[in-house]
């Protein structure tokens, strides 16, 4: 008595057209090694270079999917038969490209730029006009979404979507360093903008300044061929992967806290996807964020270039992707470790009875409580305020920006009090008067409206909406803009 | 070079119709013949269990319903010679993710559906060493 394996059509041709095939092995694998053994030419067809079976490769025993059983380590009994059945996938993507006549050709300037990328024979021309034609969206500029942005740009990538809806703060810039001192105060979709333009005007640049939801990420998801997670928070990365997995997109993860730092490829059609992972998020509150755990400033820019590197492999169709892999780093002892991750069969989201079909309410999946109304801050248009100053309102102007932002511009009668002195200065401020705040933007100023009511402050405070650079807009062109 | 009879075409053009603007699956069921010629018996529409999201641009089909319908294939004296799927308001033409999901031998008929109007179809076959599609021709009888 023997094993029976049933050899599908397509690879007959390499078992001497024999549609079964007796073999001895104790478990599967050693069944399929005979099998592949005795017909050498049907490994490269089963195994992959990594002698790993294609993930479009399954095997049955009986009835049974090796993967629900032992997988190859399944033991077989004399009699019993093996089932080669490859999986039948298909699919159009727009933007893929069917064969290099469709990518779209380098200019003379490119083939400069990129001459360092062409001569690898696993980049090459082909290869470079790939990443032109890719589209990758990559969630936050903020650690990892720094150096991610930076390096996919450098390289090439053809459309780099970018999501953030913060502004830059003088903490960010120990790690992010997509953004610079003048850029403080600044919304870092402009910031990370305009610096990846300058670091390579070849990339378009999609700018989203909005903050991923459930309401949108599908729809943006679906336009891009690559997703990057660089968020920092749970409710975030949940939503990344759900909306990866349902609109079928690889995600390249990376996360980081304090000195430790991972990452992996999660791409629910050829391997594990987050949930598979982690199918439910920690307490609240028990993982820290980086707000305040703290985080080493290098070791985002690690991370980061990790993910960076898997996406240019990806597009590339690299062997040797992080899928199902989970890379462990640890800055401060300077380890690296790898675990292995499987697929899991009853995963809720990419498993075989799925439950979830749709994006859910991720703070609430996460235990987040969401944070009380923030009193909204009374805001005047520099047009109008100007109009009320013509009209002899007595109002007093407090500029909260820097003295050497006030050299270069002020709007008359304004009183500089940088924002670090506001609270320590409130008795500067005559609280029986109406008092307009501005700053550049508007941002730091409301941060000083918030400042000096926490103090107590009794007098109206207002906002100058878009700052004195909306003034220059609105009121005086002739006013430098900085 | 595949052999089919037309109402094999139009089953198919049906089906894919029929899904727009998702993808569709099936099987080709029939014979081998000499010189790798490949005759069609039967058509074998599958569902496609891709996520309802991924549809209108994946096809995916159930290993375990394949591994049922290639036994009962060979219940009947059938083989699964090819696989056919649709291409929703695109080229009846292989992608990338066809390729790296297909095997030698097999005809792979892709037809193209615009407007829920089948336009076009051609039947691929794979090189052996993986590295690409060629046209294969199609004998309609």
């Amino acid at each position: 008595m023997a094993i029976t394996i049933l050899i599908p059509t397509p690879l007959r041709q390499f078992t001497d057209g024999k549609s079964e095939v007796s073999v001895e092995g104790g478990n599967v694998g050693e069944a399929l090694n005979a099998l592949t053994a005795e017909y050498s030419d049907l490994r490269k067809h089963l195994y992959t270079e990594q002698d790993v079976l294609r993930n479009f490769i399954n095997v049955y025993l009986g009835d049974e999917d090796i993967r629900y059983l032992d997988g190859a380590e399944t033991s077989v009994a004399d009699g019993e038969t093996i089932t080669i059945v490859p999986s039948i996938a298909g699919g159009n993507i727009a933007a893929e490209a069917r064969s290099s006549d469709d990518l779209p050709e380098l200019t003379t300037e490119e083939y400069q730029r990129y001459s360092r990328h062409l001569i690898l024979p696993e980049v090459g021309l082909e290869g470079q006009r790939k990443l032109k034609n890719a589209r990758v969206l990559t969630i936050g500029t903020g650690g990892l979404g720094s150096p991610l942005g930076l390096y996919l740009a450098a390289a090439g990538i053809g459309t780099l979507g970018i999501v953030d809806f913060d502004i830059v703060d003088q903490s960010n810039l120990q790690r992010q360093i997509i953004h610079g001192t003048n850029d403080v105060g600044r919304p870092k979709i402009a910031s990370a903008r305009d610096r990846l333009n300058d670091m390579n005007p070849n990339v378009k640049i999609e700018a989203y300044e909005t903050m991923l939801t459930s309401a949108n990420a599908l729809e943006l998801f679906r336009e891009f061929d690559v997703i990057v997670d660089g968020t920092d928070n749970f409710q975030t990365r949940y939503l990344v992967n759900d909306a990866a997995v349902l609109t079928g997109k690889p995600n390249v993860y990376g996360s980081i806290f304090r000195f430790e730092g991972q990452a992996s490829v999660f791409w629910a059609e050829k391997g594990a996807c987050y949930r598979c992972l982690y199918p439910e998020p920690p307490p609240p509150g028990l993982v820290p964020s980086c707000a305040e755990g703290g985080v080493l400033g290098v070791l985002p820019g690690i991370v980061g270039t990790i993910q960076a590197n898997e996406v240019l492999k990806i597009i590339l169709g690299a062997d040797g992707i992080l899928l199902d892999r989970l890379l462990l780093f640890d800055a401060w002892t300077m380890k690296f470790r790898e675990l292995k991750l499987r697929k899991n069969p009853d995963c809720d989201l990419c498993g075989e009875n799925a439950t979830i079909h749709e994006l859910i309410d991720y703070d609430a999946f996460c235990g987040i409580d969401l944070p009380a109304e923030i009193p909204a801050i009374e805001e005047i248009t520099a047009a109008e305020l100007k109009s009320r100053l013509d009209g002899g309102e007595d109002i007093q102007i407090i500029d909260v920006r820097e003295p050497h932002e006030f050299e270069i511009a002020k709007i008359p009668d304004a009183k500089l009090i940088p924002l670090g002195e506001v609270a320590g200065r409130s008795d500067e401020i005559d609280p029986n008067r109406l008092t307009v705040m501005h700053c550049k933007g508007g941002v730091r100023s409301a941060k000083a409206i918030e400042a000096l009511r926490g103090r107590g402050f009794a007098g109206r405070l207002i906002n100058l909406k878009g700052g004195i650079a909306a003034w220059s807009d609105e009121v005086d062109p002739s006013m430098p803009k900085y | 070079m595949l052999i089919l009879a037309k109402r094999h075409l139009e089953e198919i053009k049906r089906h894919a119709e029929a899904d727009y603007p998702h993808e569709c699956g099936g099987l080709l069921l029939g014979h081998l013949a000499a010189e790798q010629s490949k005759t069609v018996i039967e058509t074998f529409p599958m569902e496609n269990t891709a996520a309802v999201e991924t549809r209108s641009n994946r096809v995916l089909i159930d290993p375990r319903a394949l591994m049922l319908a290639d036994r009962q294939a060979r219940e009947k004296g059938l083989d699964v010679i090819g696989y056919y799927h649709s291409h929703p308001d695109d080229e009846a033409v292989p992608s990338q993710f066809d390729l790296d999901h297909a095997l030698p031998f097999w005809s792979y008929i892709i037809v193209s559906v615009r407007g829920k109007k089948a336009v076009d179809w051609n039947s691929w076959e794979m090189e052996n060493d993986r590295s690409k599609f060629n046209l294969e021709s199609a004998d309609i009888v």
